[in-house]
């Protein structure tokens, strides 16, 4: 079915039409805000509020009218349901917030409206943002756009569906351990997660403190510029957010400055001098024969325009699991103690104390995985276990980031890779073993963890279960505060390359 | 380490879960296959190797920002309302919990 | 068999900042239920905590003040347990890495000096407050109140070595602690709004022992008296309890002033596994040189550098300046008022600060700074005495009429009055004279030897005198008169 967005190719050409009055921004809400209930089968969207979403268009409107608009006015987007909003609920894709309404807005929420977007809603997660499929969501599972019996990817996986599906332009997401880059990449889209810090978490609910980090998706890595940026900059609010990266402020202007020099250089070939490494660990066993060749193409194309190849080696990379699995687990079941049915959310009807009261309201509000993780995390937080686990795990996490460093030092420039070591699996095809699932976040949790900056663009296709073709995303992960220079890069890829632009429904 | 049916119950104890007779053996079992995953770890040499707590800090020192001490304006009955809107209980602008006997 | 009593101490001191130590909401006392509690305080989802300076600067004042260490670096740590007054259901405190080490400090036990060591202090954050007062669920469940105003309130955690070996002693350096940190102006002191509330650990072993025995810890004193007691209550159940046969179980006892007692509130044993870590959204606290010179450049002369001087410089002695430096302000007072004394005059003016004006400001429960009467102004008042102008008691009598009518100025009341003493050896001799003329029973019965009879003379000539006459001088003419 025809989407209204699929005759816009970006955010530029979708500016350029409100620009010229070839619509009016309400009249592109009213029409998207049908085409979601149109798709509502994919399950992307938790909560949708037309005159929330009308409101905001006024505003954007207005702003056009008077000749003050900026790039994002009137650009429709949603944001993922595990930053605040007031107006529309917030539910973190768990049952224990069901009804929950935030008195505040979280700051990315804050500065996209303060950018004049509009936001058509709150998209469907992986409960607390810990899955990859989406399929721990208290609303059910979302579907891909691609093939409605995969799933999209996940913690972001509303977020890369509403995207991937062409509902909006663009979506917040959040990227603990690839929950970012991961759905991009099975849903056929662009996601970027910044450097730890440089987006602010204050309003974002907490997963992994050390490892949470705010992203965008959107379609091309040009519309990622526009939208990082956007949401990029010190917030007084969140002691973990920079103030300065090497010298430069970190506000908004920075990421575009950036990759506007990059893409400015007159270089023939324009990657030349560019140092792409590539590890070795990232090419073993696990990864899929045919997203291997997808990613083995796109490194070729980047090499036509100029850049080198560099075998390197992260050898602690399959450490990242384990110590992802004992880090995150531990910061989640401290952050996620305040929900203990006093002070806001699900409330159990028959209890004996307050004790009983809190651990029932729990145990009904919380699903299997977070409850899983939070015993984990308990656990390796306990008294005798500490050192042996939760330290251990933080020292491993010392060695994968130095591994990064030893590499950026004097080795390349960015790192190239895949995303995911298969495409997109079906919907409840999740095996009985916890820790299978976990096993395919290998290439993105170091990243998380090192507090690198990384982004996944679609880079060709691979067969799925039934063999028909799903997406597969090229993972760049550059150092910190490179969020500039790998958009960049990601940007020259899209301008001979048409991946980006594939729909789905489309032929392939 | 194997985890019994002993430590599952404190782990949910801690952790303020209730776990029910017939969710402990698939649980516990899950656990200790998370577990043998995390175990992993101990494998590894570490000696000299310094906890890595803040990311960035492997760049430079990360230093704690301080703020100015400025008190913000006592809050309105309204405020506080909306600020308490997803209570369950409250009272007298309390929030209402089962009373807990010292 | 013979007991030893091994007790230290943890105040929680709240520290006097504008606003609360991890958020911007205000710290006044006193405010409707939650209003002053924002989303930071509530622990709503998405908040996050941010460090106040002036809570990180109160706890280097404390720390340069006892000489201990300042630590340049360290670090806030979860306390992780679930309780309904711990809105996040951790509580953000330091663990390994304390802000403060070690230090000292001077107490004063039956007027003796006795110095204690201190083990650490940190900082941490208050939780809030639960009511207890007839809430119930509409069928009936009794329920409590949570009021989250105090949660997030800066407390300064501070842990003495177990040195106290008496309820005396722990109550000496209760109360030298409560002193020094008003006295830094850290804290406002106020016990009654829980500013200041002590948890007494509390154990006994056999004299001669080195092992300490079993302790409990009585949380929440808020008043030394009530501290005396639950110590001494704990130290007598215990030694009973053993000498019975029993053991002491280490556990948490709360004291109860009605039946004066103490009570056991949980056992620790049952103990919480607090899983401390580092606390991921809040980097290392860095403490440079910089700031703590810039601190101790700024510290007020400390009580016990005060106490030094007062006795070296104005020759009191060590009993005047104990009650004299206990706070700030009155050591202040007293200090303007002695100087504007001539020299040798300091132990009037501290007579008068700790007699006169303490009790008429205990009347009007008041302090010093209430005081009407200037310290330039009373310091004239007492020039007064010294000068022989008018007796102690007529003083008393002058400032009393001084602070009942704000007045200022001690010499035009006495003119008003009519109040100088008489000092002319003549017109006193004329008055003893007079006296023993009149009085010739009681000349008789002194020159018997009844001494009590030379104070009724004595009074005799003050009341021909209106009171007015110069007491040495009557004293030395009339027994001159009767002696020769």
């Amino acid at each position: 079915m025809a989407l209204f967005l699929d005759q816009y190719t970006d955010i530029f050409a979708l500016r350029k039409a409100l620009d010229n009055k070839q619509i009016s921004v309400k009249e592109l809400t009213q029409t998207l805000l049908g085409d979601i209930k149109q798709h509502a089968h994919l399950n992307a969207f938790v909560d949708v509020q037309p005159a929330l979403s009308l409101a905001q268009a006024e505003i954007a409107e207005q702003s056009l009218a008077s000749g003050q608009g900026g790039a994002l006015t009137g650009i429709p987007l949603a944001h993922k349901d595990i930053f605040v909003t007031e107006g529309w609920r917030t539910t973190a894709g768990s049952r224990i917030l069901s009804d929950y309404r935030s008195p505040f807005d979280a700051t990315v929420v804050q500065a996209l409206l303060k950018a004049q977007t509009v936001s058509l809603g709150k998209l469907s997660c992986d409960e607390f943002a810990m899955g990859s499929g989406n399929e721990h969501a208290a609303t059910g599972p979302v579907r891909n756009p691609w093939d409605p019996d995969v799933v999209p990817g996940g913690s972001s996986g509303g977020s890369a569906a509403a995207v991937a599906a062409g509902l909006v332009l663009g979506a917040t997401g959040t990227d603990t351990g690839g929950s970012v880059r991961q759905p991009a990449a099975l849903s056929g889209i662009c996601g970027i997660k910044p450097t730890y810090g440089v987006a602010s978490r204050f309003g974002m609910i907490a997963y992994a403190s050390s490892l949470d980090q705010a992203g965008v998706m959107a379609r091309s890595a040009a519309d990622l510029a526009l939208l990082l940026d956007a949401i990029s900059g010190f917030d007084p609010r969140d002691a973990t957010s920079i103030e300065t990266c090497r010298g430069v402020a970190n506000a908004p202007g920075r990421i575009l400055s950036d990759y506007a020099n990059f893409n400015a250089t007159k270089n023939t070939p324009p990657l030349a001098g560019l140092r792409i490494g590539v590890p070795t660990e990232y090419f073993g066993d696990g990864l899929n024969n045919d997203v291997a060749q997808a990613v083995e193409q796109a490194l070729v194309v980047l090499e036509s325009l100029g850049a080198k190849r560099v075998s390197i080696s992260l050898p602690n990379t399959a450490l990242s699991i384990p110590a992802y699995y004992v880090i995150a687990p531990a910061e989640a079941s401290s952050n996620l103690a305040r929900y203990d049915a006093v002070r806001y959310g699900h409330r159990t009807e028959t209890y004996t104390d307050l004790a009983d009261m809190s651990a029932r309201s729990r145990s009904e509000g919380f699903g299997e995985e977070v409850r899983k993780r939070i015993m984990i995390g308990t656990y390796v937080l306990s008294h005798g276990y500490y050192d042996a686990y939760y330290l251990q795990a933080q020292r491993v996490r010392r060695l994968i980031a130095q591994d990064f460093q030893r590499a950026f030092a004097d080795q390349c420039d960015v790192i190239m890779g895949p995303v995911t070591p298969t495409v997109a699996p079906a919907i409840g095809s999740l095996s009985t073993d916890p820790t299978a699932e976990w096993l395919g976040d290998i290439y993105t949790l170091s990243v998380n963890l090192a507090g690198l900056p990384g982004l996944s663009i679609p880079c060709g296709f691979a067969p799925g279960h039934r063999s028909q073709p799903l997406p597969v995303g090229l993972q760049m992960i550059g150092n910190y505060f490179d969020e500039g220079r790998l958009l960049a890069v990601a940007h020259q890829f899209q301008l001979v390359t048409d991946w980006h632009q594939r729909r789905p429904g489309a032929s392939t | 380490m194997a985890l019994t049916e002993t430590d599952v119950a404190f782990v949910a104890k801690l952790a303020r879960l209730h776990i029910t007779p017939e969710q402990q053996p698939a649980l516990k079992h899950e656990l200790n296959q998370v577990m043998g995953l995390i175990e992993q770890l101990q494998s590894i040499d570490t000696t000299g190797v310094a906890p890595l707590a803040h990311p960035l800090s492997v760049l430079h020192d990360i230093e704690l920002r301080l703020r100015e001490d400025v008190g913000l304006a006592t809050n309105t009955i309204a405020q506080r309302n909306h600020l308490m809107q997803n209570a369950p209980a409250t009272a007298d602008g309390l929030f209402l919990v089962p009373r807990v006997i010292e | 068999m013979s007991w030893e009593v091994v007790i230290g101490l943890e105040a929680h001191v709240q520290l006097a900042t504008h606003s609360k130590i991890f958020s911007s909401s205000s710290t006044q006392y006193g405010a409707a239920p939650n209003t002053q509690a924002n989303e930071v305080d509530m622990a709503l989802p998405g908040s996050l905590p941010v460090l106040n300076r002036q809570a990180v600067e109160y706890a280097i004042r404390f720390g340069l003040a006892i000489g201990a260490t300042v630590s340049p670096r360290s670090i806030f740590a979860r306390k992780n347990y679930f309780y309904p007054d711990l809105p996040k259901n951790y509580q953000i405190s330091q663990y390994e890495i304390p802000v403060v080490l070690g230090g000292k400090l001077q107490c004063f036990v039956d007027g003796e000096p006795l110095t204690f060591n201190l083990t650490r202090a940190h900082l941490e954050e208050d939780a809030g407050k639960s009511i207890h007062e007839n809430f119930a669920t509409p069928d009936g469940r009794p329920c409590s109140g949570i009021d989250l105003n105090r949660s997030g309130t800066p407390l300064l955690e501070i842990v003495s070595e177990p040195e106290m070996r008496s309820a005396a002693q722990a109550v000496a350096y209760a109360r030298a602690l409560h002193a020094l940190v008003v006295w830094l102006g850290i804290c406002d002191g106020n016990m009654q709004e829980g500013s200041f509330r002590i948890d007494a650990n509390v154990s006994v072993r056999p004299k001669g022992q080195e092992a300490f025995g079993t302790r409990t810890e009585t949380k929440n004193v808020n008043s030394f008296r009530f501290l005396e007691r639950a110590i001494s209550y704990e130290i007598r159940r215990q030694i009973e309890l053993i000498e019975d046969g029993g053991k002491v179980v280490q556990e948490t006892r709360l004291y109860d002033a009605d039946r004066d007692e103490t009570r056991s509130m949980r056992s620790k044993e049952d103990a919480h596994d607090y899983r401390y870590f580092p606390d991921p959204d809040l980097p290392p606290l860095i403490i440079t040189s910089a700031w703590m010179a810039q601190v101790q450049a700024g510290m007020p002369e400390l009580p016990e550098e005060m106490r030094r001087r007062f006795v070296k410089t104005l020759g009191l002695s060590s009993e005047d300046v104990a009650q004299l430096c206990n706070d700030r302000q009155t050591a202040q007072y007293f200090e303007a008022v002695a100087s504007a004394l001539p020299a040798g005059q300091a132990k009037l003016a501290a007579n008068w600060v700790m007699g006169e004006v303490a009790a008429a400001l205990n009347r009007e429960e008041n302090d010093i700074d209430a005081c009407p009467l200037s310290a330039a102004a009373l310091a004239k008042l007492l020039l007064r005495i010294s000068d022989g102008t008018i007796s102690n008691k007529i003083a008393r009598d002058v400032f009393a009429d001084m602070w009942a009518n704000n007045t200022l100025d001690a010499d035009a009341i006495i003119d008003a009055r009519g109040l100088k003493q008489i000092s002319d050896s003549d017109a006193i001799g004329a008055m003893v004279d007079e006296v023993i003329a009149s009085q010739p029973a009681i000349v008789q019965e002194y020159r018997a030897g009844k001494q009590k009879a030379f104070n009724s003379l004595v009074g005799q000539v003050m009341k021909l005198a209106k009171g007015k006459a110069n007491p040495g001088q009557v004293n030395d003419l009339l027994k001159q008169r009767l002696d020769s």
